[in-house]
């Protein structure tokens, strides 16, 4: 993977970034790191049940491109979704106690870690079966389009989903109807224990688009200044109108496919080198310490997000089961 | 050699047709391929080509002749070397075309009585207009399928939409199911209110995962955020001669699941009402429809408010000695065969179900409390069908009132054959009824 930041930061004339937002940045990609952690942490104790993917890894990826986005736009991705609910500043209380099954989760508990929902931040859900939430993507596309409101939906799927028939019905119809719909790859390289080589055909999944005649962009999904300038061109491009777009994000997760993945499909060695030496939030943290940032405000905003986490996680802990009686509610509305 | 040209069949329901205009003159010489004539259809207008050559002698059936029946000689195709006749006979002169007509005029007149405010229309106009109505009173309503737009629907289930509604409310999908309903179930959690048809529902199979487990389970699993207002619908059980993939009921499939409402009209009255109510709905509806049906004609009601609530039986027909409970076509059936049961003394209450889920017991159960015996009938196959599940709730509820087991009519349980003769095996008919009626009055 290609290290640009530093070129990319210079050159201040294409993205002009200031500290503030590369702060903000930091500070959400860490967020979702921590929430993570202690999910798997509460899972390992029994405070979760079922399955729990964990998105720690891919950070970058959601965060770079929530930074592009605008009110109103919309999010649909998979089941590993913790971290796209916290990109779209969802409550961590609410997502982890949905996490433990308890009634102040987002969906009062009866959804778990795969399906949770917030209209009011445009997070579409949330959906566990491999990429059912593609063609859902271009629905909601489809509504900003009927509706002329400018919106995008992206659309988030994994390389594994990328090999469903469903995507390519999708891109047909998105392409034909020029709908805004970012449909974004995040190839984390496992579809579950299966590598991308090993289950996929051809060379970069992002090709797959140009037989529907849609543009494409592979991307370091590492590298969240890349993955923000990718997303600003892609979103710039939908709401001109000029149809969908394909954002293929390298990138790449650290733990196993859900929590009960002992992972034996690589080796140690090759998740190991990853972290050292393109983890996302260290790649920032090291940006952030060459433009002036002292490593105590670091170590503050650290301090900061343990303290969010902990009061999520006890919250989780605290809050009650849904009652019995809600075993016969939200079927449907009336 | 005179050649009977023949009305041709020209879909697998077609019956009889409107011979809409001539392509040809008499005298004038054909070649095979050429065409001859413009044949309307319950479906759409086609053209009609020679199969020999010659020239045409006579043309039987003047343009404009409704309710043609299949394998009417249309025309006489003479040698070229023959001279035709000088002009058509008429209409009246040709007994087997009068006698035809006749039967069917009889039959019209005989089952539909025009009630008040009403216009008595097909089962295909009454769903259309449901559609153009809902669609002109709220702008979130749109219509996606394959061939909806400017073929004007396979079964003309919506023609003329396009022509009012423009292409941003009406649109052709390609031929992907599972793509074109997870689409539409995303524009409905993105607030708008679309109508999904399926060409039939036997392609539905291909979008199941989307209707199963988006459009019903999201807003559980959401804790009520996640509504999702859309309406799949399209043509469902038994087709004619298509054989076991085109021609299947697939009521209890979609029953079986919470999250879903299942409605499946069988009259004009039903359908339009229904439909209407079903756009309106918060949730996800499945409209289940049948082909056979759309042609037929039907007093319905012109209000463009007229809604029929989901989840409300209707009684067609009053009776006291065995409950009929029926859904789509077969409720029809169930009619004819409460009149031959009636000949034989046995007075049949029919129960038209309207929905499958919410499935209203109460009507039912009030029934079979009064008539104390009960038939299920469905096209459906018997095996864990709507008729079993209806048995299940008869047990619950009114146990201690029944005088003979419920007796059930269903589809055989075997994919739908091919054969004519094996496929009228298949599908439940009238005599069924009858029998099964018969049987549980213990006057077989």
């Amino acid at each position: 993977m290609k290290k640009n930041i530093s070129s990319l930061v210079k050159n201040k004339s294409k993205m002009n970034y200031d500290l503030d937002l590369l702060k903000d940045m930091y500070k959400k990609m860490l967020l979702i790191r921590r929430f993570e952690e202690k999910a798997g942490q509460l899972y390992g104790m029994g405070k979760i049940g079922g399955f729990c993917h964990l998105y720690i890894g891919q950070e970058a990826v959601v965060v770079g491109i929530q930074s592009a986005q605008i009110e109103g736009d919309s999010i649909v991705t998979s089941y590993r979704d913790h971290g796209h609910m916290i990109a779209c500043d969802m409550d961590p209380k609410g997502v982890m106690a949905e996490l433990t099954g308890r009634v102040d989760g987002y969906s009062k508990g009866k959804g778990g870690s795969m399906h949770m929902f917030s209209r009011e931040k445009g997070f579409f859900g949330g959906h566990g079966i491999v990429a059912a939430q593609v063609p859902i993507g271009a629905g909601l596309a489809f509504a900003h389009k009927y509706n002329s409101n400018n919106n995008v939906c992206i659309t988030y799927f994994g390389d594994g989903a990328a090999n469903q028939g469903q995507v390519y019905e999708s891109y047909n119809i998105a392409s034909l109807w020029q709908l805004p719909v970012i449909f974004v790859i995040e190839n984390n390289k496992y579809g579950m224990g299966t590598s991308v080589n090993r289950s996929s055909a051809g060379d970069n999944l992002s090709d797959r688009g140009k037989a529907y005649g849609i543009e494409s962009e592979i991307v370091d999904g590492m590298d969240i200044i890349a993955v923000r300038e990718a997303a600003i061109k892609a979103i710039e491009y939908c709401r001109l109108g000029k149809g969908p777009y394909i954002l293929e994000m390298k990138t790449y997760r650290y733990r196993g496919h859900s929590m009960s993945d002992p992972a034996k499909y690589r080796t140690r060695d090759e998740v190991e080198k990853i972290r050292k030496t393109s983890d996302p939030i260290e790649n920032i943290k090291v940006l952030l310490n060459k433009m002036g940032v002292a490593d105590k405000v670091l170590k503050d905003i650290d301090v900061e997000i343990k303290s969010i986490i902990a009061d999520a996680a006890k919250f989780a802990q605290d809050s009650p089961e849904p009652s019995p009686s809600e075993l016969y509610t939200d079927i449907t509305i009336n | 050699m005179t050649i009977e040209i023949l009305m041709p069949a020209l879909s697998p329901t077609m019956e009889e047709g409107t011979l809409a205009k001539w392509l040809v003159n008499e005298g004038d010489s054909i070649s095979s391929g050429d065409l001859i004539a413009e044949i309307e259809t319950d479906k759409a207008t086609m053209e009609v080509e020679a199969v020999d050559d010659g020239k045409i002698g006579q043309l039987l059936v003047p343009a404009g002749t409704e309710g043609v029946k299949v394998n009417t000689p249309i025309a006489l195709l003479i040698d070229s070397t023959e001279s035709p006749h000088t002009s058509i006979k008429s209409i009246a002169d040709k007994p087997y075309l009068e006698k035809e007509k006749i039967t069917t005029e009889l039959k019209i007149e005989k089952t539909v009585t025009l009630e008040p405010n009403s216009s008595i229309i097909t089962v295909r106009e009454a769903l259309r207009n449901a559609m153009a109505e809902e669609m002109r009173s709220d702008k979130k309503v749109f219509v996606m399928g394959e061939e909806v737009a400017e073929y004007q629907g396979a079964y003309k289930v919506t023609q003329g939409l396009l022509d009012e509604f423009g292409n941003k409310r009406v649109y052709d999908t390609p031929i992907t199911e599972h793509g074109f309903a997870g689409i539409g179930i995303g524009a409905a959690f993105g607030n708008l209110k679309p109508i999904v048809e399926f060409m039939t529902f036997n392609f539905a199979m291909q979008a199941m995962d989307q209707i199963i487990n988006s459009a019903a389970k999201t807003l559980y699993m959401s804790g009520g955020q996640m509504g999702c207002p859309i309406v799949f619908r399209g043509p469902n059980g038994a087709a004619s001669r298509v054989a076991a993939q085109h021609s299947q009921c697939y009521a209890s499939w979609y029953s079986h699941c919470p999250g879903l409402k299942v409605v499946s009209p069988w009259s004009s009255k039903d359908a339009k009402g229904l439909l209407k109510s079903a756009i309106r709905d918060p949730d996800p509806v499945i409209f289940l429809e049948n082909e056979v049906m759309y042609g037929q004609s039907f007093s319905c009601p012109d209000d463009d408010d007229f809604l029929i609530p989901i989840g409300q039986a209707n009684i067609e027909k009053e009776g006291s000695d065995v409950t009929i409970i029926a859904f789509s076509i077969m409720v029809g059936k169930s009619l004819e065969a409460a009149d031959i049961l009636n000949e034989k003394g046995i007075k049949a209450e029919v129960v038209n179900l309207r929905s499958l889920r919410p499935l209203d017991i109460e009507t039912i159960i009030n029934s079979v409390k009064k008539t104390n015996r009960a038939v299920t009938c469905e096209e459906g196959f018997p095996f864990a069908g709507i008729g079993a599940e209806i048995s299940a709730a008869i047990n619950e509820n009114a146990f201690d009132w029944l005088d003979a087991p419920v007796n059930r009519v269903t589809g055989k349980d075997v994919p739908m054959p091919y054969a004519a003769n094996l496929e009228k095996l298949a599908i439940p008919q009238v005599d069924d009824i009858v029998n099964a009626c018969s049987e549980v009055c213990y006057k077989s």
